[in-house]
């Protein structure tokens, strides 16, 4: 009896290691193993086999990702801070013993702001990414490439060039909320536009994105030839997606939104699961599909808006972040919504800290960055479809 | 006339576009019973599914289900008692096909272990326990034919205090072969007994011969029979509405009418 509760520990023990014990090994395997056509594949699939039931130890390791990514993005840049400074810093900082000097300058003043709008955007882009490929049911669908992040950036644009003529709200609300209803213009056009009385059509959509992607930067570009020169500057450098005018008070007005967001996009992985099976399905298991869209339209105007209000247009997070989260723990939105929240994070504050280290002492805007290394995949994963073997359609 | 009707269907009509694509339908089902819808392609049976399934408000006339108007239901109550199985599925994302099965439970707060439990029930009665860890998208037309069999038995798969149950099926035998389409509405009616009330849409005669307690033949939108299989499955009525010439003999096996063309 004693020795069968013990051999039961020894396996559970076993289990709760697993994932983190044998990725290494399995790497090797499939190294070794190079031959198959799709090895990649292969490893793709056994990664998802290993977490499929185990969510809770991916977003363990997401948040540790996100943790690691925060502290190097604090520490490192052309003044390097050790990590027991940076410490002592953000210790003093939070406690309230705060410590001044040149580590808590670049840390707290210039790096923390920049760091967390890093977070908060990415969290934002990639779950909205998430959320909107569950609403059209389809895994390419992507704020910036249905012309979302265009909408609301046309919003954004009218704000900078246009924005306190008027006399109506300071500037710093004009931009979001303009942001805010450009988004969920276009949004709700590309949604219309893209469902029939047959179901969701994806090439409708996508030429619709396409159309539309157009007539924003079209939108632009006249708004850019009417302005005076420092608000042309301004829309030019905010168009590029950079998080250099990072500061306290731009964090204050993004975190209400951007948490606001994220707080109840996640609420609503029920309605996005039984909606994956169609529309109608969905109606009867009881799930009020208009309103659910509705939701799944303000969240995605409200938190793509925000992130393009407040740093300009990043592509591509949306679209594939999700997509590795969903590789790793399949399509079940319980998961796959706060794992893109947590791995977006990561991931654009990584971008950002790379955008800001490759060129140094010059600086990136990160959203090139994003699309240099997100349009690559994005192809990959269009060629993979096709194939038919990503996830063996 | 039935007594008390699980679903009733009053002079349902449905226009579109000038047309009348159902006109007229009247139909009593009662509980337990098992009724199949049939006739050619451009009937109506389609539009009289989505119609009785709340999907498309008619343009006259009333369905009512369980002694209500349908509109009259909330779609969380409807969902606890009717499960609705559509011709084809949509999904393309990778649920596993368990997970698909689970969805099933969603409408209803029974918790996760009784959650589970049904699903493990279903997964054998329906034979795709070893589909069970399969990606829905890499499966047949018929394994997920299955699967969607057994997501919508989950639904309903356990009598609920606030109703009777009604299980409505669009073409559940189209993709499948001959032998699977016998043994899943072998199944349907097995399982469903005298518990559940089914309305089923088939394209075989044979297959509603067989399967159904009562058959309603459509013909350009309207009802021309209802009633016994023998009473509607005869060759005047079916080469009128079919074009098609046949001969209705009693089945060796089964003593249900077989239409032989």
């Amino acid at each position: 009896m004693v020795l069968n509760q013990y051999a039961g520990m020894r396996s559970q023990l076993f289990v709760v290691r697993l994932p983190g014990a044998s990725a290494p090994g399995f790497l090797f395997m499939a190294l070794r193993n190079l031959p198959p056509y799709n090895s990649q594949l292969i490893f793709v699939r056994d990664l998802t086999d290993m977490f499929h039931s185990r969510p809770l130890v991916f977003h363990c390791l997401l948040l540790m990702l996100l943790m690691a990514s925060v502290g190097l993005s604090l520490s490192l840049g052309s003044i390097t801070v050790p990590v027991a400074e940076l410490v002592d810093v953000v210790v003093g900082r939070l406690v309230g013993e705060a410590i001044t000097g040149t580590a808590d300058m670049v840390v707290w003043q210039i790096r923390m702001p920049r760091v967390c709008l890093a977070v908060l955007v990415g969290a934002c882009l990639a779950v909205s990414g998430a959320m909107v490929q569950g609403l059209f049911r389809n895994p390419l669908a992507d704020p910036s490439l249905i012309g979302v992040s265009g909408g609301a950036a046309v919003g954004a644009a009218i704000a900078i060039v246009l924005g306190g003529t008027w006399g109506w709200f300071s500037p710093s609300w004009n931009l979001p909320l303009f942001a805010f209803f450009g988004g969920a213009l276009v949004t709700a056009l590309v949604y219309r536009l893209g469902v029939g009385p047959l179901g969701t059509s994806v090439a409708t959509m996508l030429l619709a994105g396409v159309a539309i992607n157009a007539m924003t930067s079209a939108c632009i570009s006249y708004l850019a030839t009417t302005a005076e020169d420092v608000r042309l500057r301004n829309l030019v450098y905010w168009l590029m997606g950079s998080f250099n005018v990072a500061s306290w008070e731009k964090v204050s007005w993004v975190a209400p939104f951007a948490l606001l967001s994220l707080v109840m996009i996640p609420l609503l992985w029920k309605g996005l699961n039984a909606l994956l099976l169609g529309e109608s399905e969905a109606r009867h298991l009881g799930i009020q599909v208009e309103r659910l869209r509705l939701k799944v339209i303000v969240l995605a105007a409200l938190a793509v808006g925000v992130s393009v209000a407040s740093v300009g247009v990043i592509g591509f997070v949306g679209l594939v972040v999700p997509h590795i989260v969903r590789l790793v723990l399949g399509p079940d939105h319980r998961w796959l919504l706060p794992g893109s929240a947590l791995l977006g994070a990561a991931l654009l504050s990584l971008a950002d800290l790379a955008a800001r280290l490759v060129v140094e002492p010059q600086e990136l805007p990160v959203g090139v960055l994003t699309a240099a290394l997100g349009a690559p995949f994005f192809l990959f994963l269009v060629v993979q479809r096709r194939r038919g073997q990503l996830y063996g359609v | 006339m039935v007594s008390d009707p699980v679903l009733q269907l009053t002079d349902l009509g449905f226009h579109t576009g000038g047309r009348d694509l159902l006109q007229g339908i009247n139909l009593q089902v009662a509980e337990g019973e098992c009724v199949a819808v049939v006739g050619p392609n451009g009937a109506g049976k389609s539009t009289l599914f989505r119609t009785l399934s709340g999907e498309w408000s008619p343009s006259t006339g009333e369905v009512w289900f369980d002694g209500k108007p349908l509109a009259n239901w909330t779609l969380g109550d409807l969902a606890r008692l009717r499960a609705v199985m559509p011709q084809s599925s949509s999904l393309s994302f990778p649920f596993a096909a368990r997970d698909v099965i689970l969805m099933g439970r969603m409408p209803h707060d029974s918790g996760r272990e009784q959650d589970e439990a049904i699903v493990e029930e279903v997964m054998d009665v329906c034979d795709v326990r070893h589909l069970a860890q399969r990606h829905y998208t890499a499966l047949s037309g018929g394994e997920r034919q299955r699967v969607q069999l057994a997501r919508v038995l989950t639904q309903i798969w356990q009598p609920v205090a606030t109703g009777r149950r009604l299980l409505l099926l669009d073409e559940p035998t189209s993709a499948l072969d001959l032998s699977h389409q016998l043994d899943l509405m072998q199944l349907v009616r097995e399982v469903c007994g005298k518990a559940v009330t089914v309305l089923v849409i088939v394209h075989d005669l044979n297959l509603a011969a067989r399967f159904a307690d009562r058959v309603m033949m459509l013909h350009n939108g309207a009802s021309v029979a209802v009633g016994a299989p023998a009473e509607v499955m005869r060759p005047d009525l079916i080469e009128c509405v079919f074009k098609v010439k046949t001969q209705v003999i009693e089945h060796p096996l089964y003593g249900c009418p077989l239409v032989v063309s």
